[in-house]
Protein backbone atom coordinates (compact mmCIF):
# COMPACT_ATOMS: atom_id res chain seq x y z
CA UNK A 1 0.00 0.00 0.00
CA UNK A 2 2.78 2.53 0.83
CA UNK A 3 4.70 1.54 -2.16
CA UNK A 4 1.56 2.37 -4.55
CA UNK A 5 0.80 5.85 -2.62
CA UNK A 6 4.61 6.44 -3.14
CA UNK A 7 4.55 5.86 -6.69
CA UNK A 8 1.16 7.56 -7.03
CA UNK A 9 2.74 10.43 -4.89
CA UNK A 10 6.06 10.43 -7.45
CA UNK A 11 4.12 10.96 -10.36
CA UNK A 12 2.64 14.03 -8.75
CA UNK A 13 5.96 15.07 -8.46
CA UNK A 14 7.33 14.82 -11.95
CA UNK A 15 4.07 16.25 -13.52
CA UNK A 16 3.10 13.06 -14.68
CA UNK A 17 -0.90 13.52 -15.36
CA UNK A 18 -3.18 11.29 -12.96
CA UNK A 19 -5.75 9.36 -15.15
CA UNK A 20 -8.81 7.40 -14.20
CA UNK A 21 -7.50 4.09 -14.18
CA UNK A 22 -4.57 5.13 -12.37
CA UNK A 23 -3.89 4.21 -8.37
CA UNK A 24 -5.49 7.51 -6.56
CA UNK A 25 -5.11 8.03 -2.73
CA UNK A 26 -9.07 7.82 -1.79
CA UNK A 27 -8.81 10.94 0.19
CA UNK A 28 -7.54 12.71 -3.63
CA UNK A 29 -10.60 10.92 -5.52
CA UNK A 30 -12.93 12.41 -2.61
CA UNK A 31 -11.00 16.25 -2.91
CA UNK A 32 -11.37 16.05 -6.66
CA UNK A 33 -15.22 15.36 -6.67
CA UNK A 34 -15.70 17.92 -4.04
CA UNK A 35 -13.75 20.72 -5.94
CA UNK A 36 -14.64 19.75 -9.49
CA UNK A 37 -19.00 19.10 -8.45
CA UNK A 38 -18.49 22.52 -7.00
CA UNK A 39 -16.81 24.46 -9.48
CA UNK A 40 -19.22 22.57 -11.97
CA UNK A 41 -22.49 23.60 -9.77
CA UNK A 42 -20.97 27.32 -9.79
CA UNK A 43 -21.00 27.75 -13.66
CA UNK A 44 -24.92 26.22 -13.76
CA UNK A 45 -25.87 28.52 -10.14
CA UNK A 46 -23.84 31.27 -12.21
CA UNK A 47 -25.83 31.48 -14.68
CA UNK A 48 -29.55 32.60 -13.37
CA UNK A 49 -27.91 35.96 -12.18
CA UNK A 50 -26.30 37.09 -15.05
CA UNK A 51 -29.78 34.56 -17.23
CA UNK A 52 -31.48 37.30 -15.24
CA UNK A 53 -30.61 40.29 -18.05
CA UNK A 54 -30.44 38.08 -21.02
CA UNK A 55 -34.50 39.61 -21.93
CA UNK A 56 -33.42 42.81 -20.53
CA UNK A 57 -30.19 43.77 -22.26
CA UNK A 58 -30.19 47.16 -23.68
CA UNK A 59 -29.39 46.13 -27.66
CA UNK A 60 -29.46 43.13 -29.41
CA UNK A 61 -25.93 42.58 -29.71
CA UNK A 62 -25.19 42.82 -25.90
CA UNK A 63 -28.30 40.24 -25.94
CA UNK A 64 -26.88 37.76 -28.19
CA UNK A 65 -23.52 38.33 -26.50
CA UNK A 66 -24.45 37.47 -22.89
CA UNK A 67 -26.52 34.27 -24.44
CA UNK A 68 -23.79 32.90 -26.09
CA UNK A 69 -21.94 33.93 -22.34
CA UNK A 70 -24.30 32.25 -20.36
CA UNK A 71 -24.24 29.35 -22.61
CA UNK A 72 -20.72 28.82 -22.21
CA UNK A 73 -21.36 28.76 -18.40
CA UNK A 74 -23.97 26.02 -19.49
CA UNK A 75 -21.08 23.89 -21.66
CA UNK A 76 -18.13 24.28 -18.84
CA UNK A 77 -20.59 22.50 -16.48
CA UNK A 78 -21.29 19.78 -18.23
CA UNK A 79 -17.14 19.57 -18.97
CA UNK A 80 -17.18 19.67 -15.45
CA UNK A 81 -19.30 16.96 -14.48
CA UNK A 82 -17.97 14.81 -17.03
CA UNK A 83 -14.67 15.01 -15.71
CA UNK A 84 -16.09 14.18 -12.30
CA UNK A 85 -17.43 11.38 -13.73
CA UNK A 86 -14.62 9.71 -14.50
CA UNK A 87 -13.88 9.42 -10.25
CA UNK A 88 -16.88 7.41 -10.42
CA UNK A 89 -19.68 10.21 -9.12
CA UNK A 90 -22.82 10.24 -11.18
CA UNK A 91 -24.06 13.47 -12.38
CA UNK A 92 -27.48 12.75 -10.88
CA UNK A 93 -25.76 12.16 -7.46
CA UNK A 94 -24.04 15.72 -7.58
CA UNK A 95 -27.12 17.44 -8.63
CA UNK A 96 -29.02 15.67 -5.83
CA UNK A 97 -26.05 16.83 -3.35
CA UNK A 98 -26.37 20.46 -4.99
CA UNK A 99 -30.28 20.85 -4.15
CA UNK A 100 -30.01 18.68 -0.86
CA UNK A 101 -27.10 21.64 0.44
CA UNK A 102 -24.71 18.80 0.64
CA UNK A 103 -22.54 20.85 -1.91
CA UNK A 104 -21.48 23.84 -2.15
CA UNK A 105 -20.85 26.52 -5.24
CA UNK A 106 -19.22 29.24 -5.25
CA UNK A 107 -20.86 32.20 -2.77
CA UNK A 108 -20.40 35.01 -5.06
CA UNK A 109 -23.44 33.96 -7.25
CA UNK A 110 -25.82 34.25 -4.12
CA UNK A 111 -25.34 38.30 -4.83
CA UNK A 112 -28.30 40.07 -6.68
CA UNK A 113 -27.67 41.40 -10.12
CA UNK A 114 -29.45 44.79 -9.84
CA UNK A 115 -28.30 47.21 -12.93
CA UNK A 116 -27.14 46.10 -16.11
CA UNK A 117 -23.85 47.41 -15.00
CA UNK A 118 -23.72 44.56 -12.84
CA UNK A 119 -23.37 41.67 -16.20
CA UNK A 120 -20.85 44.03 -16.86
CA UNK A 121 -18.61 43.78 -13.18
CA UNK A 122 -19.32 40.02 -13.11
CA UNK A 123 -17.49 39.75 -16.66
CA UNK A 124 -14.53 41.76 -15.44
CA UNK A 125 -13.86 41.03 -11.77
CA UNK A 126 -15.80 37.36 -10.83
CA UNK A 127 -14.65 36.08 -14.42
CA UNK A 128 -11.78 37.73 -13.86
CA UNK A 129 -10.68 36.11 -10.38
CA UNK A 130 -12.18 32.92 -11.59
CA UNK A 131 -9.37 33.17 -14.31
CA UNK A 132 -6.62 33.53 -11.99
CA UNK A 133 -8.08 30.30 -10.54
CA UNK A 134 -8.65 28.50 -13.38
CA UNK A 135 -5.38 29.52 -15.17
CA UNK A 136 -3.59 27.50 -12.24
CA UNK A 137 -6.33 24.37 -12.45
CA UNK A 138 -4.96 24.02 -16.29
CA UNK A 139 -1.72 22.42 -14.63
CA UNK A 140 -3.98 20.46 -12.02
CA UNK A 141 -2.42 17.10 -11.56
CA UNK A 142 -5.80 15.07 -12.38
CA UNK A 143 -5.52 14.96 -16.29
CA UNK A 144 -9.45 15.02 -16.99
CA UNK A 145 -9.65 18.64 -14.85
CA UNK A 146 -6.73 20.00 -16.31
CA UNK A 147 -7.92 19.41 -19.57
CA UNK A 148 -11.34 20.27 -19.26
CA UNK A 149 -9.73 23.72 -17.82
CA UNK A 150 -7.85 24.31 -20.95
CA UNK A 151 -11.10 24.45 -23.08
CA UNK A 152 -12.79 26.51 -20.09
CA UNK A 153 -10.12 29.31 -19.86
CA UNK A 154 -9.88 29.97 -23.40
CA UNK A 155 -13.69 30.85 -22.79
CA UNK A 156 -13.04 32.54 -20.16
CA UNK A 157 -10.94 35.31 -21.23
CA UNK A 158 -13.77 35.97 -23.89
CA UNK A 159 -16.09 36.18 -20.79
CA UNK A 160 -13.83 38.71 -18.82
CA UNK A 161 -13.05 40.96 -22.42
CA UNK A 162 -17.33 41.39 -23.03
CA UNK A 163 -17.58 42.17 -18.96
CA UNK A 164 -14.95 44.87 -19.15
CA UNK A 165 -16.30 46.11 -22.47
CA UNK A 166 -19.91 47.06 -20.89
CA UNK A 167 -18.24 48.66 -18.16
CA UNK A 168 -15.92 50.78 -20.36
CA UNK A 169 -18.79 51.91 -22.03
CA UNK A 170 -20.77 52.78 -19.12
CA UNK A 171 -17.91 54.90 -18.16
CA UNK A 172 -17.59 56.77 -21.10
CA UNK A 173 -21.73 57.21 -21.17
CA UNK A 174 -23.97 59.76 -19.52
CA UNK A 175 -23.96 60.92 -15.73
CA UNK A 176 -26.33 58.42 -14.96
CA UNK A 177 -23.98 55.11 -16.65
CA UNK A 178 -21.02 56.33 -14.47
CA UNK A 179 -22.90 55.73 -11.39
CA UNK A 180 -24.42 52.51 -12.57
CA UNK A 181 -21.24 51.24 -13.09
CA UNK A 182 -19.19 52.62 -10.04
CA UNK A 183 -22.03 50.84 -8.37
CA UNK A 184 -21.92 48.21 -9.50
CA UNK A 185 -18.46 47.69 -9.09
CA UNK A 186 -18.66 48.77 -5.31
CA UNK A 187 -20.86 45.80 -4.66
CA UNK A 188 -18.90 43.40 -6.38
CA UNK A 189 -15.30 44.18 -5.29
CA UNK A 190 -15.57 42.93 -2.20
CA UNK A 191 -17.30 39.70 -2.62
CA UNK A 192 -14.97 38.67 -5.60
CA UNK A 193 -12.07 39.24 -3.35
CA UNK A 194 -13.87 36.48 -0.81
CA UNK A 195 -13.78 34.15 -4.13
CA UNK A 196 -10.08 33.33 -3.43
CA UNK A 197 -11.61 31.49 -0.04
CA UNK A 198 -10.28 31.94 3.48
CA UNK A 199 -6.85 33.62 4.14
CA UNK A 200 -4.15 30.76 3.94
CA UNK A 201 -3.62 30.97 7.58
CA UNK A 202 -7.39 29.66 7.63
CA UNK A 203 -8.05 27.39 5.06
CA UNK A 204 -8.20 23.66 5.88
CA UNK A 205 -7.88 21.98 2.85
CA UNK A 206 -5.66 23.73 1.56
CA UNK A 207 -1.75 21.87 2.14
CA UNK A 208 -3.09 18.76 0.97
CA UNK A 209 -4.65 19.89 -2.04
CA UNK A 210 -1.01 21.78 -3.03
CA UNK A 211 1.30 18.92 -2.79
CA UNK A 212 -1.29 16.86 -4.15
CA UNK A 213 -0.57 19.61 -7.08
CA UNK A 214 -4.14 20.11 -7.31
CA UNK A 215 -3.72 23.29 -6.49
CA UNK A 216 -0.78 25.30 -7.24
CA UNK A 217 -0.93 28.59 -5.76
CA UNK A 218 -2.73 29.45 -2.03
CA UNK A 219 -5.68 31.69 -1.84
CA UNK A 220 -3.37 34.71 -0.88
CA UNK A 221 -0.89 34.43 -3.41
CA UNK A 222 -4.03 34.28 -6.14
CA UNK A 223 -5.81 37.24 -4.86
CA UNK A 224 -2.86 39.37 -4.23
CA UNK A 225 -2.84 38.87 -8.02
CA UNK A 226 -6.00 39.73 -8.35
CA UNK A 227 -6.09 43.06 -6.82
CA UNK A 228 -2.49 44.20 -8.30
CA UNK A 229 -4.46 42.93 -11.77
CA UNK A 230 -7.36 45.03 -11.19
CA UNK A 231 -5.93 48.14 -9.83
CA UNK A 232 -4.34 48.91 -13.01
CA UNK A 233 -7.51 48.33 -14.91
CA UNK A 234 -9.45 49.84 -12.88
CA UNK A 235 -7.55 52.91 -14.25
CA UNK A 236 -8.77 52.31 -17.97
CA UNK A 237 -12.25 52.91 -16.56
CA UNK A 238 -11.96 55.97 -14.75
CA UNK A 239 -13.76 54.47 -11.69
CA UNK A 240 -12.19 53.40 -8.00
CA UNK A 241 -12.25 50.26 -6.31
CA UNK A 242 -14.03 51.26 -2.71
CA UNK A 243 -11.51 50.35 -0.11
CA UNK A 244 -9.45 53.15 1.30
CA UNK A 245 -6.77 51.37 2.73
CA UNK A 246 -5.62 50.00 -0.84
CA UNK A 247 -2.33 51.25 -1.45
CA UNK A 248 1.12 50.37 -2.88
CA UNK A 249 3.46 48.68 -0.65
CA UNK A 250 6.83 49.39 -2.01
CA UNK A 251 8.76 47.28 0.06
CA UNK A 252 6.99 44.11 -1.06
CA UNK A 253 5.82 45.86 -4.51
CA UNK A 254 2.63 44.68 -4.48
CA UNK A 255 -0.40 46.30 -3.32
CA UNK A 256 -2.10 46.11 0.03
CA UNK A 257 -5.83 46.28 0.98
CA UNK A 258 -8.36 46.47 3.99
CA UNK A 259 -9.47 43.74 5.59
CA UNK A 260 -12.53 41.66 3.79
CA UNK A 261 -15.59 41.28 5.97
CA UNK A 262 -14.90 37.23 7.03
CA UNK A 263 -18.43 37.46 9.04
CA UNK A 264 -20.32 38.24 5.58
CA UNK A 265 -18.14 35.58 3.77
CA UNK A 266 -18.90 33.06 6.52
CA UNK A 267 -22.80 34.13 6.30
CA UNK A 268 -23.19 33.61 2.83
CA UNK A 269 -20.98 30.38 3.03
CA UNK A 270 -23.67 29.06 5.66
CA UNK A 271 -26.71 30.00 3.66
CA UNK A 272 -27.60 33.53 4.72
CA UNK A 273 -26.20 35.33 1.36
CA UNK A 274 -28.95 37.83 -0.20
CA UNK A 275 -29.86 35.43 -2.93
CA UNK A 276 -28.91 31.50 -1.78
CA UNK A 277 -32.49 30.71 -1.16
CA UNK A 278 -34.21 32.21 -4.39
CA UNK A 279 -30.44 30.60 -6.28
CA UNK A 280 -31.46 26.76 -4.90
CA UNK A 281 -35.13 27.52 -5.36
CA UNK A 282 -34.63 28.31 -9.22
CA UNK A 283 -32.32 24.84 -9.59
CA UNK A 284 -34.57 22.89 -7.88
CA UNK A 285 -37.79 23.97 -9.56
CA UNK A 286 -36.11 23.31 -12.96
CA UNK A 287 -35.01 20.18 -12.26
CA UNK A 288 -38.19 18.94 -10.64
CA UNK A 289 -40.61 20.54 -13.41
CA UNK A 290 -38.21 18.85 -15.72
CA UNK A 291 -38.59 15.47 -14.57
CA UNK A 292 -41.71 14.74 -16.54
CA UNK A 293 -39.47 15.38 -19.77
CA UNK A 294 -36.45 13.18 -18.82
CA UNK A 295 -38.88 10.08 -17.90
CA UNK A 296 -40.92 10.78 -21.32
CA UNK A 297 -37.29 10.94 -23.03
CA UNK A 298 -36.13 7.82 -21.59
CA UNK A 299 -39.42 5.66 -21.93
CA UNK A 300 -39.18 6.52 -25.86
CA UNK A 301 -35.29 5.36 -26.15
CA UNK A 302 -37.03 2.48 -24.05
CA UNK A 303 -39.68 1.95 -26.74
CA UNK A 304 -37.52 1.93 -29.58
CA UNK A 305 -34.84 -0.04 -28.17
CA UNK A 306 -37.66 -2.59 -27.76
CA UNK A 307 -38.42 -2.05 -31.01
CA UNK A 308 -34.90 -2.38 -32.81
CA UNK A 309 -34.87 -5.75 -30.88
CA UNK A 310 -38.36 -6.89 -31.95
CA UNK A 311 -37.06 -6.22 -35.76
CA UNK A 312 -34.27 -7.75 -35.24
CA UNK A 313 -35.95 -11.23 -33.78
CA UNK B 1 -43.91 52.04 -44.96
CA UNK B 2 -43.21 50.26 -48.17
CA UNK B 3 -44.32 46.48 -48.34
CA UNK B 4 -40.60 45.40 -48.39
CA UNK B 5 -39.84 47.10 -44.94
CA UNK B 6 -42.83 45.82 -43.43
CA UNK B 7 -42.29 42.21 -44.74
CA UNK B 8 -38.68 42.52 -43.67
CA UNK B 9 -40.00 43.52 -40.16
CA UNK B 10 -42.64 40.96 -39.88
CA UNK B 11 -39.80 38.18 -40.52
CA UNK B 12 -37.48 40.11 -37.75
CA UNK B 13 -40.02 40.57 -35.29
CA UNK B 14 -40.89 36.70 -35.45
CA UNK B 15 -37.45 35.69 -34.98
CA UNK B 16 -36.82 38.31 -32.18
CA UNK B 17 -40.24 37.60 -30.22
CA UNK B 18 -39.61 33.86 -30.38
CA UNK B 19 -36.17 34.11 -29.46
CA UNK B 20 -36.97 36.20 -26.49
CA UNK B 21 -39.01 33.65 -25.20
CA UNK B 22 -36.51 31.27 -25.50
CA UNK B 23 -33.81 32.95 -23.83
CA UNK B 24 -36.39 33.10 -21.41
CA UNK B 25 -35.75 29.60 -20.47
CA UNK B 26 -31.81 30.02 -20.53
CA UNK B 27 -30.68 28.08 -16.80
CA UNK B 28 -34.33 26.36 -16.22
CA UNK B 29 -34.08 24.44 -18.67
CA UNK B 30 -34.82 20.33 -17.54
CA UNK B 31 -31.36 18.92 -18.39
CA UNK B 32 -28.27 20.90 -19.37
CA UNK B 33 -27.81 19.89 -22.96
CA UNK B 34 -31.32 20.78 -23.76
CA UNK B 35 -30.56 24.26 -22.15
CA UNK B 36 -28.09 25.13 -24.29
CA UNK B 37 -29.81 23.32 -27.44
CA UNK B 38 -32.79 25.88 -26.56
CA UNK B 39 -30.40 28.39 -25.76
CA UNK B 40 -28.57 28.24 -28.88
CA UNK B 41 -31.88 28.50 -31.24
CA UNK B 42 -32.80 31.64 -29.30
CA UNK B 43 -29.09 32.56 -30.34
CA UNK B 44 -29.66 31.74 -34.19
CA UNK B 45 -33.31 33.21 -34.31
CA UNK B 46 -31.74 36.70 -31.96
CA UNK B 47 -29.10 37.02 -35.00
CA UNK B 48 -31.51 36.11 -37.93
CA UNK B 49 -33.66 39.25 -36.62
CA UNK B 50 -30.46 41.65 -36.48
CA UNK B 51 -29.96 40.91 -40.19
CA UNK B 52 -33.60 41.43 -41.14
CA UNK B 53 -33.49 44.51 -38.86
CA UNK B 54 -30.22 45.90 -40.57
CA UNK B 55 -31.68 45.56 -43.52
CA UNK B 56 -34.74 47.37 -43.20
CA UNK B 57 -32.96 50.19 -40.89
CA UNK B 58 -30.84 50.31 -43.95
CA UNK B 59 -34.08 50.77 -46.48
CA UNK B 60 -36.00 52.88 -44.45
CA UNK B 61 -32.81 55.53 -44.06
CA UNK B 62 -33.98 58.27 -41.10
CA UNK B 63 -31.95 57.20 -38.25
CA UNK B 64 -32.89 53.78 -37.95
CA UNK B 65 -30.80 51.24 -37.18
CA UNK B 66 -31.37 47.47 -35.64
CA UNK B 67 -31.77 48.39 -32.16
CA UNK B 68 -33.94 51.68 -33.04
CA UNK B 69 -36.44 49.22 -34.45
CA UNK B 70 -36.34 46.48 -32.02
CA UNK B 71 -36.50 48.97 -28.67
CA UNK B 72 -38.30 51.83 -30.40
CA UNK B 73 -41.34 50.56 -31.67
CA UNK B 74 -44.47 50.07 -28.99
CA UNK B 75 -46.56 46.55 -29.63
CA UNK B 76 -48.96 48.41 -32.89
CA UNK B 77 -45.71 48.58 -34.67
CA UNK B 78 -44.57 44.89 -34.16
CA UNK B 79 -45.84 42.12 -37.13
CA UNK B 80 -44.89 38.84 -34.94
CA UNK B 81 -47.77 36.40 -35.46
CA UNK B 82 -49.51 35.71 -32.29
CA UNK B 83 -48.29 32.46 -32.25
CA UNK B 84 -44.33 33.56 -31.28
CA UNK B 85 -45.44 36.10 -28.38
CA UNK B 86 -47.59 32.94 -26.34
CA UNK B 87 -45.96 32.09 -23.15
CA UNK B 88 -43.62 29.51 -22.95
CA UNK B 89 -46.13 27.42 -20.85
CA UNK B 90 -44.32 23.78 -19.69
CA UNK B 91 -41.27 22.46 -21.71
CA UNK B 92 -44.18 20.68 -24.09
CA UNK B 93 -45.61 24.07 -24.74
CA UNK B 94 -42.27 25.22 -26.07
CA UNK B 95 -41.29 22.80 -27.95
CA UNK B 96 -44.61 22.36 -29.78
CA UNK B 97 -44.34 26.00 -30.76
CA UNK B 98 -40.99 25.66 -31.88
CA UNK B 99 -41.92 22.90 -34.12
CA UNK B 100 -44.85 24.58 -35.53
CA UNK B 101 -42.58 28.24 -36.58
CA UNK B 102 -39.28 25.77 -37.07
CA UNK B 103 -41.51 23.46 -39.64
CA UNK B 104 -43.12 26.84 -41.16
CA UNK B 105 -39.65 29.37 -41.46
CA UNK B 106 -37.76 26.01 -43.48
CA UNK B 107 -40.14 26.40 -46.35
CA UNK B 108 -40.95 29.73 -46.11
CA UNK B 109 -36.80 30.75 -45.90
CA UNK B 110 -36.36 28.01 -48.60
CA UNK B 111 -38.67 29.92 -51.29
CA UNK B 112 -37.10 33.36 -49.94
CA UNK B 113 -33.49 31.96 -50.62
CA UNK B 114 -34.09 32.00 -54.11
CA UNK B 115 -35.82 35.73 -53.86
CA UNK B 116 -34.91 38.03 -56.85
CA UNK B 117 -34.22 40.45 -53.82
CA UNK B 118 -30.32 39.52 -53.25
CA UNK B 119 -30.30 40.84 -49.86
CA UNK B 120 -33.30 38.89 -48.44
CA UNK B 121 -32.11 35.95 -50.30
CA UNK B 122 -28.60 36.04 -48.70
CA UNK B 123 -30.05 36.19 -45.35
CA UNK B 124 -32.70 33.22 -46.07
CA UNK B 125 -29.69 31.33 -47.56
CA UNK B 126 -28.09 31.67 -44.33
CA UNK B 127 -31.13 31.07 -42.18
CA UNK B 128 -32.54 27.62 -43.42
CA UNK B 129 -29.35 26.31 -42.44
CA UNK B 130 -29.52 27.10 -38.54
CA UNK B 131 -33.70 26.46 -39.35
CA UNK B 132 -32.99 22.81 -40.37
CA UNK B 133 -31.41 21.92 -37.28
CA UNK B 134 -34.31 23.71 -35.39
CA UNK B 135 -36.93 21.69 -37.21
CA UNK B 136 -35.23 18.49 -36.48
CA UNK B 137 -34.70 19.46 -33.20
CA UNK B 138 -37.73 20.43 -32.35
CA UNK B 139 -39.57 17.23 -34.35
CA UNK B 140 -37.75 14.38 -32.59
CA UNK B 141 -38.85 16.32 -28.77
CA UNK B 142 -42.29 16.34 -30.42
CA UNK B 143 -42.41 13.04 -30.67
CA UNK B 144 -40.04 11.91 -28.00
CA UNK B 145 -42.36 13.75 -25.20
CA UNK B 146 -45.40 12.64 -27.61
CA UNK B 147 -44.78 8.86 -27.58
CA UNK B 148 -42.66 8.93 -24.12
CA UNK B 149 -45.47 8.42 -21.59
CA UNK B 150 -48.92 8.73 -20.04
CA UNK B 151 -48.69 12.32 -18.66
CA UNK B 152 -46.35 13.45 -21.34
CA UNK B 153 -48.55 12.48 -24.02
CA UNK B 154 -50.93 14.34 -22.49
CA UNK B 155 -49.28 17.56 -22.00
CA UNK B 156 -48.40 17.36 -25.36
CA UNK B 157 -51.97 16.91 -26.00
CA UNK B 158 -52.89 20.01 -24.21
CA UNK B 159 -50.58 22.11 -25.61
CA UNK B 160 -51.51 20.84 -29.00
CA UNK B 161 -54.84 22.47 -28.04
CA UNK B 162 -53.26 25.46 -26.68
CA UNK B 163 -51.46 26.00 -29.99
CA UNK B 164 -53.33 25.38 -32.95
CA UNK B 165 -55.91 28.32 -32.97
CA UNK B 166 -52.73 30.25 -33.18
CA UNK B 167 -51.12 28.27 -36.74
CA UNK B 168 -53.80 29.72 -39.01
CA UNK B 169 -52.28 33.01 -39.13
CA UNK B 170 -48.56 31.06 -40.00
CA UNK B 171 -50.86 29.82 -43.20
CA UNK B 172 -52.46 33.31 -43.58
CA UNK B 173 -50.60 36.05 -45.55
CA UNK B 174 -51.05 39.52 -44.75
CA UNK B 175 -51.07 42.14 -47.48
CA UNK B 176 -47.11 42.67 -47.58
CA UNK B 177 -46.55 39.05 -47.49
CA UNK B 178 -48.22 38.37 -50.81
CA UNK B 179 -45.57 38.96 -53.63
CA UNK B 180 -42.84 37.05 -51.65
CA UNK B 181 -43.97 33.93 -51.40
CA UNK B 182 -46.20 31.33 -52.67
CA UNK B 183 -48.43 31.01 -49.40
CA UNK B 184 -50.42 27.71 -51.03
CA UNK B 185 -47.29 25.75 -51.45
CA UNK B 186 -46.22 26.46 -48.43
CA UNK B 187 -49.03 25.88 -46.47
CA UNK B 188 -49.04 21.80 -48.43
CA UNK B 189 -45.89 21.39 -47.30
CA UNK B 190 -46.29 22.49 -43.51
CA UNK B 191 -49.33 20.48 -43.43
CA UNK B 192 -47.77 17.31 -44.81
CA UNK B 193 -44.42 17.71 -42.29
CA UNK B 194 -47.04 18.55 -39.54
CA UNK B 195 -49.33 15.35 -39.76
CA UNK B 196 -46.32 13.08 -40.56
CA UNK B 197 -44.24 14.50 -37.07
CA UNK B 198 -47.92 14.68 -35.15
CA UNK B 199 -48.62 11.44 -36.18
CA UNK B 200 -45.47 9.69 -35.28
CA UNK B 201 -46.06 11.42 -32.30
CA UNK B 202 -49.28 9.54 -31.33
CA UNK B 203 -51.16 13.07 -31.26
CA UNK B 204 -54.33 14.24 -32.81
CA UNK B 205 -55.05 17.34 -34.23
CA UNK B 206 -57.89 19.06 -32.52
CA UNK B 207 -61.12 20.00 -34.89
CA UNK B 208 -62.78 23.23 -34.75
CA UNK B 209 -60.65 25.19 -33.83
CA UNK B 210 -61.19 28.94 -33.57
CA UNK B 211 -58.35 30.90 -35.73
CA UNK B 212 -56.62 33.73 -33.28
CA UNK B 213 -55.14 35.96 -36.16
CA UNK B 214 -54.07 39.61 -35.79
CA UNK B 215 -50.31 39.55 -34.97
CA UNK B 216 -49.43 40.47 -38.75
CA UNK B 217 -51.09 43.74 -38.29
CA UNK B 218 -50.06 44.92 -35.35
CA UNK B 219 -53.25 43.36 -33.20
CA UNK B 220 -51.71 41.81 -30.54
CA UNK B 221 -52.26 39.72 -27.12
CA UNK B 222 -51.21 41.46 -23.64
CA UNK B 223 -48.43 38.66 -23.71
CA UNK B 224 -46.32 41.44 -26.48
CA UNK B 225 -46.81 44.58 -24.48
CA UNK B 226 -45.43 42.24 -21.18
CA UNK B 227 -42.14 41.38 -23.39
CA UNK B 228 -41.68 44.79 -24.81
CA UNK B 229 -41.96 46.79 -21.26
CA UNK B 230 -39.30 43.90 -20.25
CA UNK B 231 -36.72 43.62 -23.50
CA UNK B 232 -37.09 47.19 -23.74
CA UNK B 233 -36.75 48.67 -20.56
CA UNK B 234 -33.37 50.31 -20.51
CA UNK B 235 -33.35 51.82 -23.93
CA UNK B 236 -36.42 53.66 -23.27
CA UNK B 237 -35.58 54.59 -19.54
CA UNK B 238 -32.33 56.12 -21.20
CA UNK B 239 -32.95 57.34 -24.48
CA UNK B 240 -29.98 58.91 -26.77
CA UNK B 241 -27.33 56.15 -24.86
CA UNK B 242 -25.09 53.97 -26.49
CA UNK B 243 -25.02 50.48 -24.49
Amino acid sequence: MENVEQKFQDSVNAEIKIEPRNWMPEAYRKTLIRQISQHAHSEIVGMLPEGAWITRAPSLKRKAILLAKVQDEAGHGLYLYSAAETLGQSREQMINDLHSGKAKYSSIFNYPTKSWADIGAIGWLVDGAAILNQVMLCRTSYGPYARAMVRICKEESFHQRQGFDILLTLANGTPEQKIMCQDAINRWWWPSLMMFGPKDSESSNSDQSMKWKIKRKSNDELRQNFVDMCVQQVKVLGMNLPDPDLKWNEAKQQHDWGEIDWNEFWQVVKGNGPCNKERLEARRNAWDNGAWVREAAAAHAQKQKDKQKQQAA
Amino acid sequence: MTDQIKYLLCLADNALILGHRNSEWCGHGPVLEQDIALTNISLDLIGQARNFYQYAASLSGADHNEDTLAYHRDSHEFLNTLLVEQPNGDWGVTILRQFLVSNYQYYLYQQLQHNSDVTLAAIAAKAIKEVTYHLRWSSEWVIRLGDGTTESNQRMQQALHLLWPFTYELLQPADYETGYIDVTKIKQLWQDKTNEILAEATLSIPNNSQPFIGGKTGAHSEHLTAILNEMQSLPRAYPNTIW
